[in-house]
C-alpha cells in the first residue's frame, strides 16, 4: 500500500502526466483540424470525377438514370426483426423534365441495374446536367443524322464549332460591347458636367454637339456589333439535338446549350482523369453559371486575393506606426496600459460591427463626401458612396489592426537593450536607432503580424456583406481601361461564395460539392498567401538571428 | 589651453569639433598631468534612492583609469553618466557637475549626441549589431554622415586595425558580425566605437564574458589605445586593474573612497576599506 503509493507520487513527480496532458491536448487538436480537411477535401475532390450512368428499372415499371450519390441503411429498418433495408440516392438530373435532381429510390424495388454504354452525360450552360440518349440531329429542322452512331458522330463534329461562335458571342458581347458601353457611360457624365459648369450657353451648347455626335459614332458602332451578334446567334441556333431521357420523353436542344457531352459508361481511366483536370481548371479559371452552383469561380478567387492583399498594404504600415508610438516613444504609464488594453479588446469586436462602422463611417460618410466633390455629375447613382473593394478593405484593415499592433509591440519588445544602448552610445538619435537598429530587427515579427492579419481577413465574411462583396460582380476591379484599378467597384469573395452557394441558392443539393470545393479552395489560397510570407520571414530571420548571439 | 578635439594622428577629421578649455586641478587627491574630464560633487538619485553620493574626481587624459569596487557600489552608474546613458532610465536625477573638455555635459540643453560621438562606450556584453563587420564599423560614421565610399572604406580599415581584428576579419568584412567568437565580437565593438573617433572611450567590464585568452588580448588593446584616447574601464577583476590602468579608483556603496595612482592603490592604501577589498577580505 505504501509502495505502491510512493510509486505513484513519483510519477506524480517525474512530469510524465504533464507531458501526457500536453501531448493530449495537441494531438486532438492536430485531429480535429485534420478531420476539418478530410472531410471537406473528401467532399470537394471527388465532384469533377465522372462517374457512370446506371439505368435502374423499378418493380412499378418505371425507369431511371443516373449517377450513385450514397447509399445508406433505411433509419429504423432492422426494428422489429426484420433484415437490414438500403436505399439509394440517385443524381437523376434533368431539372427541366423531372423538376427536381435528385431522387431517393429503396434498394428493394430495383429490379434491375444496367450501365448503357450509349447513354450520355450533357453538361449544359442552363439547366445542369442532362442525362440520356441521343436520337436525331436536326439542321434548319431537318434531320441530318438519326441514332446510334451516327447522330453521336454528327454531334461530335457540329459542337466544337458551336462553342467556338459562342465564344466570339461571349467575347463581343463582354470586351467590345463592354468598351462601347464604357465609353457611352463615360460620354453622358461628360455632358452632364458641361450642362453643369459651363457658364456660357453657346459654348456649351457647341462642346455637347461635339461629344452628342462622339456617341452617335459609339452608337452606330453598338449597331454594327449587334448585328454581327445576330448572325452568330443564327448560325449556333441552325443546329438542335433531341434527347430521350429516362422513362422516354424527349428533349429538344441547341447544340450550343451544351458545354461538354460524354459517354460516362465507355470511358477509360485516361480519359476520365483528363476529363477531371479540364474540370478543375474550368472550375480556377472560369465565370460561374447557373446562379453560381456551377462552372468556376475566377472572379471570387480574384477579389479575395485582391481584397486581402490592399489591405495588407493598409493594415501593416498603420500598425506598425501606431505600435512604435506605443512600445518606443509613449511614456510607459497607466495611460499607456489603458491604450494597450483597449487595442487588445478591439480584437474581440463582433465583426459585423466592424461591418456596420465600415458601412456608416466609410461608405456613406468618406465615400459620399467624395461622391459630391469628386463625381457630381454621376449624382444620385453613387459612384464611392457604395460598398466597393476599397471599403471592404479598409474595414477588414481596421478589424486587424489589433492582430498588427500587438505582433510588432512584442517583435519591438524583444530587441536586445544592447543593441538600443550601442547605437545610442555611438551618436545616434532615437529615431536613427529606431530606424537602422530596431525596426529591422522586428521585421520578422511584423511579418508575423501581418501573416496572423491576413489569415484573419482572408476568411472573414459578414463585415464584407454590407460594405461591398456581391453575388456575381458584372465586372473585376482591375481591368484594362485606365486607370485600371477601379476600387470603387463590388467584388466577389470565396468566403461569401461559399454561403451564397450553400444556403442561398435554389438548388442547394446540386451545389453542395460545389461548396466544399470552394471551402477547399479557399483553405488553399489562404496557405498559399501565408507561405510566402513565412517564407520571406524565415529570409529574413536567417539573416538577423545568425551565430550564437 | 586649447586644443583641438580630433586626433592628428588620425587621417580623417570628423564634423564634430569642439573647443575645450584647462582641465588642470590639483587640488583633488589624485594629481592627474592634463584632466580631461572634471568630476565635481556628482550626486545621482534613482528615484528616491541615492546611488552615487558626492563624487570629485579628475580623470587623465590619454591615461587608463579603473573603477574597482564591489557590485552595486555604482562604478558603472558613474561611468554612465560620462556619456549619460543613465538618461535612458526613467526618474534617474544627476546633480553636481562633469566638465568634459571644458564642456558641462550635465547641461541639460546640452546635445547628447554630440556628447556621445565625443564620449564612445564599450558595454560588458559584447554587442555588435546584426548587420555586416563593416556595417557594424561604418555605422557610427554614416550616422555622422560620412557618405563616401572611400572614406567609410579607409575608417574601417584604419578601425579594424587599431582594434587588432582586422587581419581576421579582411577577407569577410561583408559576412554577418554576428558569425565572430566572443572576443572578436568585443574587438568588434571597441573597433566600431574608435571609428568615430571619440576623445574618451569607457568601457563597462569589456571582458568580464571573455575567455583568459580573448581578455589578454583585450588588455593588450587597451595598452594600444591609451596613446590616442582616455580610457576610463570598469572591471571586477582587481588584477585586471592593476595591469591595465595607471589611476584606479575605488568605490563602495556609492561613494569614492579612495582614488590615486594603482601602483600606489595596489600597494600602498591609504584607507582601510580599500585594503581589506584588495586582499579580498570582503567583495
Amino acid at each position: 500500500m505504501r509502495v505502491e503509493s510512493r510509486v505513484f507520487k513519483n510519477f506524480w513527480k517525474s512530469g510524465d502526466p504533464f507531458v501526457w496532458l500536453t501531448g493530449g491536448a495537441l494531438a486532438f487538436s492536430l485531429i480535429m483540424i485534420v478531420a476539418l480537411i478530410v472531410i471537406v477535401a473528401a467532399n470537394a475532390l471527388g465532384f469533377f470525377w465522372p462517374g457512370r450512368l446506371v439505368q435502374a428499372k423499378l418493380q412499378d415499371g418505371s425507369e431511371l438514370l443516373g449517377q450513385v450519390v450514397v447509399q445508406e441503411e433505411v433509419p429504423g429498418s432492422q426494428k422489429d426483426g426484420k433484415a437490414l433495408q438500403y436505399r439509394t440516392e440517385f443524381q437523376i438530373a434533368n431539372r427541366d423534365i423531372y423538376g427536381a435532381d435528385f431522387r431517393w429510390v429503396d434498394d428493394n424495388q430495383i429490379v434491375t441495374q444496367t450501365y448503357p454504354e450509349n447513354a450520355i452525360l450533357f453538361e449544359r450552360w442552363e439547366w445542369g446536367h442532362l442525362f440520356g440518349f441521343l436520337t436525331k440531329v436536326t439542321e434548319n429542322g431537318q434531320v441530318i443524322a438519326e441514332g446510334e452512331p451516327l447522330a453521336w458522330q454528327k454531334f461530335q463534329e457540329i459542337h466544337p464549332r458551336t462553342q467556338e461562335t459562342l465564344e466570339q458571342i461571349q467575347q463581343i458581347e463582354q470586351k467590345e460591347i463592354g468598351a462601347i458601353n464604357y465609353n457611352l457611360e463615360r460620354l453622358r457624365l461628360a455632358i452632364k458636367t458641361i450642362q453643369k459648369d459651363e457658364s456660357d450657353p453657346a459654348r456649351a451648347q457647341e462642346r455637347v454637339a461635339a461629344l452628342e455626335q462622339e456617341i452617335a459614332m459609339w452608337q452606330q458602332r453598338y449597331e454594327e456589333k449587334a448585328k454581327e451578334l445576330k448572325v452568330l446567334r443564327d448560325e449556333n441556333a441552325r443546329y438542335r439535338i433531341t434527347v430521350q431521357a429516362a422513362g422516354g420523353r424527349e428533349k429538344e436542344l441547341p447544340v450550343a446549350a451544351v458545354v461538354r457531352a460524354l459517354l460516362p459508361n465507355q470511358l477509360s481511366w485516361g480519359e476520365r482523369l483528363k476529363i477531371y483536370l479540364t474540370r478543375l481548371i474550368e472550375f480556377i479559371w472560369e465565370d460561374p453559371r447557373e446562379s453560381n452552383t456551377e462552372g468556376g469561380v475566377f472572379p471570387a478567387i480574384f477579389g479575395t486575393v485582391m481584397m486581402v492583399l490592399l489591405m495588407s498594404i493598409m493594415v501593416v504600415p498603420f500598425g506598425v506606426i501606431a505600435a512604435l508610438y506605443l512600445r518606443e516613444y509613449a511614456k510607459q504609464g497607466t495611460l499607456v496600459r489603458a491604450v494597450r488594453i483597449a487595442v487588445n479588446n478591439l480584437a474581440g469586436v463582433p465583426s459585423i460591427v466592424f461591418g456596420v462602422f465600415g458601412l456608416g463611417f466609410f461608405i456613406y460618410l468618406l465615400g459620399g463626401s467624395i461622391d459630391r466633390l469628386f463625381y457630381p455629375e454621376a449624382l444620385p447613382s453613387p459612384t464611392y458612396g457604395t460598398g466597393g473593394i476599397l471599403w471592404a478593405s479598409l474595414t477588414l484593415a481596421l478589424l486587424t489592426v489589433p492582430v498588427v499592433i500587438v505582433a510588432t509591440e512584442e517583435s519591438l519588445a524583444a530587441i536586445p537593450r544592447e543593441w538600443r544602448e550601442g547605437s545610442l552610445a555611438l551618436g545616434a538619435t532615437k529615431w536613427e536607432t529606431i530606424r537602422k537598429i530596431v525596426l529591422p530587427g522586428a521585421l520578422p515579427g511584423i511579418l508575423t503580424g501581418m501573416i496572423l492579419a491576413m489569415a484573419r481577413g482572408a476568411g472573414e465574411v459578414a463585415p464584407l456583406m454590407i460594405t461591398g462583396v456581391v453575388k456575381l460582380a458584372p465586372t473585376l476591379p482591375l481591368d484594362t481601361h485606365a486607370p485600371f484599378f477601379h476600387l470603387e467597384r463590388k467584388f466577389m469573395h470565396l468566403g461569401f461564395h461559399i454561403y451564397d452557394v450553400g444556403f442561398q441558392s435554389p438548388n442547394v443539393e446540386a451545389a453542395k460539392p460545389m461548396v466544399f470545393m470552394t471551402t477547399l479552395l479557399l483553405i488553399g489560397i489562404i496557405l498559399l498567401l501565408n507561405l510566402t510570407a513565412i517564407f520571406v520571414r524565415n529570409r529574413l530571420r536567417s539573416r538577423l538571428r545568425f551565430g550564437t548571439f | 589651453m586649447e586644443k583641438e578635439w580630433s586626433h592628428p594622428t588620425h587621417a580623417v577629421s570628423l564634423p564634430h569639433l569642439a573647443k575645450q578649455g584647462n582641465g588642470k586641478d590639483p587640488s583633488l587627491g589624485a594629481a592627474v598631468e592634463i584632466a580631461e574630464i572634471q568630476i565635481r560633487d556628482v550626486c545621482l538619485f534613482y528615484g528616491s534612492k541615492q546611488a552615487l553620493h558626492h563624487i570629485n574626481m579628475n580623470i587623465g587624459r590619454r591615461e587608463v583609469t579603473a573603477f574597482i569596487g564591489p557590485s552595486g557600489c555604482g562604478k558603472s552608474t558613474l561611468l554612465r553618466c560620462l556619456n549619460r546613458l543613465n538618461d535612458l532610465v526613467d526618474a534617474t536625477k544627476v546633480t553636481g557637475s562633469i566638465r568634459i573638455g571644458g564642456t558641462e555635459i550635465l547641461d541639460p540643453t546640452l546635445d547628447i549626441t554630440e556628447l556621445r560621438k565625443r564620449v564612445g562606450m564599450v558595454f560588458q556584453k559584447p554587442n555588435p549589431f546584426p548587420k555586416t563587420i563593416y556595417e557594424n564599423v561604418a555605422y557610427g560614421p554614416r550616422i555622422l554622415g560620412v557618405r563616401h565610399k572611400s572614406q567609410l572604406d579607409e575608417i574601417v580599415e584604419r578601425s579594424l586595425r587599431a582594434a587588432a581584428l582586422w587581419d581576421e576579419v579582411k577577407e569577410r568584412l561583408h559576412d554577418n558580425a554576428l558569425a565572430l567568437s566572443g572576443g572578436q565580437h568585443q574587438r568588434l565593438c571597441i573597433a566600431r566605437t574608435i571609428a568615430v573617433e571619440p576623445e574618451v572611450v569607457l568601457m563597462d567590464e569589456p571582458c568580464s564574458a571573455l575567455d583568459p585568452i580573448a581578455t589578454t588580448k583585450i588588455e593588450e588593446l587597451i595598452h594600444e589605445l591609451k596613446q590616442h584616447y582616455t580610457i576610463v574601464i570598469v572591471t571586477h577583476n582587481m588584477q585586471q586593474a592593476a595591469r591595465v590602468s595607471d589611476y584606479t579608483a575605488f568605490m563602495y556603496l556609492g561613494r569614492l573612497v579612495e582614488f590615486g595612482k594603482t601602483d600606489k592603490l595596489f600597494t600602498t592604501p591609504e584607507k582601510q576599506e580599500t585594503e581589506d577589498y584588495i586582499t579580498g577580505r570582503f567583495g
